[in-house]
């Protein structure tokens, strides 16, 4: 396995009061995410466990969209990878956050 | 050892014990007082539904007897039958009521005693040695989940590498000492010694509730499920 | 197999998670051991796969139909929902619990039986769960199985289903010990070819399952219809007796009689007197339910 960890500095705060938020599953082309507050407002740091070695750039990439893009700050972000492909992995984390901005 | 030898070893003071079909059958007297009732499968038999019926018939019989006879089940068989027939009948319904009518005859108060001498694989096992009360085993026995063969086909790995990998944990691959690490059998009894003394000492001992995810924490070979369930089991608890 | 209709919410298709949140009443549903907790398999690194946070299965607390219930949902797309340590533990963790609280039980099983990287864990587990839901139903506690994933209920899981008090299906349910491709891996393709998807359904499937009485009820492949026949599975009886026991006994008995030497599922459903037996797999719910309920065995709670 692979153990890949991002931090990253993001402008916006996520929204919501949802402690804990899960989308996903981990299967062949798909993952789980898991979502968790704690960071710094203007932090967020995800971990991804990946089967698939040698796509660091690919996840770097992914993840520094995701914090430019998306009011990730505060979030501690967990991934276990099956195998997704970039595009699957990027909708994944925005659903994720989408999630914890939902009321419960 | 052979059935027989094991039959002689248990019953000093005889025991009358019959095979047909692969199925054992009949009883021995462990002393004069102490009646056990023996069912079994033999000669590496692979149980089916008629294999299962029976065996749960006979032990429902013993079962609804209010006297408090020990049964003893020995085995030495391969998984269960892969036929389509067989799971067109329902295999896993009957074989599910085999673990019960076990179940049941334990609950009506004769202690189950598994005794697997030989093989026991997969379905099999789960309805037969582990669906006693206490399973001990003989050296030599070989109870699996599934062959590493066809395991390797399975995770599509070859079997020298599943072998290396068998070489550093018990919790996959077959054989006696792995299921014994990880709680499967209570004790590895001595050939040496008289098999009767050693069944009359486990019978002494007071009947546990289920202790052997305990086991697998002592031994090395299951370290997670007892505090898992043991969690699951509290907060379920707490919550109300 | 038949078409969905435009308002079902299929079962099949559903993640587990979504399974118990719209099984359960809403709002209602407390997980133990949940992803947070990080406890997932330790075994799965050596063979370099990925683990789960939840080890592929979700147990908790809810509600059914305003009934306090205990709930523990497979999740077949991780490793199809195959039983390793964590996962195991977890359902009989939960099975002492419902004991010893006297609650009901929903097993949503979707399994291809004990996972094979941990072989040994799986299968002690699957025993363990078998003792701790006989343990329960001594007590009265209903457990329930539903079955309609796309692991389908295989193996060891095969087993649990068959202690459970009660049993739900759909069409696309399959429940059997060794699985299509198991046998024909070690008896050939002539005994039983695995890619010939209509056999496999006449041999294990819901249809042929709640035909020949080992299955209590049959649903729609949607979540709406699990919910109505995990209410109904809910209201039959949960003893575990000797009377039971022996009245199993006697109906698997007479079904091997009355069958054990049919070749196929389809020569079954005609010895039962159903009509056209070879179109029964086309029909719909509502048309094969009306053929079924006058012609097939049925458990009479001798389960």
């Amino acid at each position: 396995m692979e153990n890949l960890r991002y931090e990253l500095s993001t402008t916006k705060t996520a929204g919501g009061t949802r402690a804990v938020g899960l989308v996903g599953v981990v299967a062949s082309g798909n993952l789980e995410v898991l979502l968790e507050r704690g960071e710094a407002p203007d932090r967020c740091v995800i971990d991804i466990a990946t089967p698939a070695h040698g796509f660091a750039a690919l996840w770097q990439a992914v993840t520094a969209d995701f914090a430019a893009r998306t009011a990730a700050g505060g979030l501690r972000i967990t991934v276990n990878d099956g195998g997704a492909r970039p595009d699957t992995a990027a909708l994944r984390l925005a659903q994720g956050v989408r999630l914890m901005e939902k009321p419960e | 050892m052979r059935p027989a030898d094991i039959l002689s070893s248990l019953f000093p003071a005889g025991h009358q014990v019959t095979e047909a079909g692969g199925l054992l059958s009949g009883s021995g007297r462990l002393d004069p007082q102490t009646p056990v009732d023996v069912v079994g499968i033999s000669g590496k038999t692979y149980p089916g539904v008629d294999e299962a019926l029976a065996l749960a018939g006979r032990i429902l019989a013993i079962a609804e007897r209010p006297d408090p006879s020990p049964l003893l089940f020995l085995v030495d068989s391969g998984s269960q039958r892969m036929s389509r027939r067989d799971e067109l009948m329902g295999l896993s319904e009957t074989l599910a009521h085999l673990a019960k009518a076990l179940w049941r005859a334990e609950q009506a108060g004769h202690r189950t005693i598994g005794l697997l001498y030989g093989g026991s694989a997969a379905g099999a096992f789960i309805a037969t040695a582990l669906a006693c009360g206490s399973l001990v085993a003989l050296p030599g026995a070989w109870p699996e989940v599934m062959d590493l063969p066809s395991m390797a086909r399975v995770t599509k790995l070859s079997l020298e590498v599943l072998k290396e990998k068998a070489a550093g944990t018990p919790v996959f691959a077959p054989g006696l000492d792995n299921l014994f690490a990880t709680g499967a059998i209570a004790e590895i009894w001595d050939p040496a010694r008289p098999l009767c003394d050693q069944l009359q000492a486990l019978l002494a001992a007071p009947r546990d509730h289920d202790g052997r995810a305990g086991w697998g924490l002592e031994r090395g070979g299951r370290v997670k499920a007892a505090a898992i369930a043991r969690d699951v089991h509290r907060l379920a608890l707490a919550h109300g | 197999m038949t078409s969905p209709s435009p308002t079902r919410h299929s079962w099949y298709e559903e993640l587990a998670r979504g399974r118990l949140a719209h099984l359960l009443d809403p709002g209602g549903f407390t997980e133990f051991l949940g992803p947070e907790r990080r406890e997932f398999s330790p075994h799965l690194g050596l063979f370099n796969l990925p683990h789960q946070l939840d080890d592929g299965i979700i147990v908790g607390s809810g509600r059914l139909d305003g009934r306090p219930v205990l709930a523990a949902a497979q999740e077949g797309r991780f490793m199809g929902g195959a039983i390793g340590e964590v996962h195991g533990a977890k359902l009989t963790g939960l099975l002492r619990a419902a004991r010893q609280l006297k609650r009901d039980v929903l097993i949503l099983f979707d399994t291809g039986g004990v996972r094979l990287q941990e072989a040994n864990a799986g299968e002690l587990a699957i025993s363990e769960i078998i003792r701790a839901t006989l343990e329960a139903r001594a007590e009265g506690v209903r457990v329930v199985g539903l079955l309609g994933g796309r692991a389908g209920c295989y193996g060891g899981g095969g087993l649990i289903a068959g202690c459970c008090s009660a049993l739900v299906i759909s069409e696309q349910g399959r429940l059997s010990v060794s699985g299509p491709e198991v046998i024909e891996t070690n008896k050939g393709v002539e005994e039983f070819d695995s890619r010939d998807r209509a056999l496999v359904w006449r041999t294990m499937g819901g249809k042929h399952r709640y035909l020949i009485g080992g299955v209590d009820l049959f649903v729609d492949d949607d979540v709406a219809a699990f919910r109505a026949g995990a209410v109904a599975a809910l209201e039959r009886p949960a003893v575990l007796d000797q009377a039971v026991l022996v009245a199993e006994q006697a109906r698997l008995e007479r079904r091997l009689a009355r069958f054990g030497d049919a070749a196929d599922g389809a020569e079954v459903w005609a010895r039962l007197g159903v009509p056209h037996p070879a179109a029964v797999p086309d029909l719909d719910t509502a048309a094969f339910l009306t053929i079924a309920t006058s012609k097939r065995e049925g458990a009479d709670a001798a389960r």
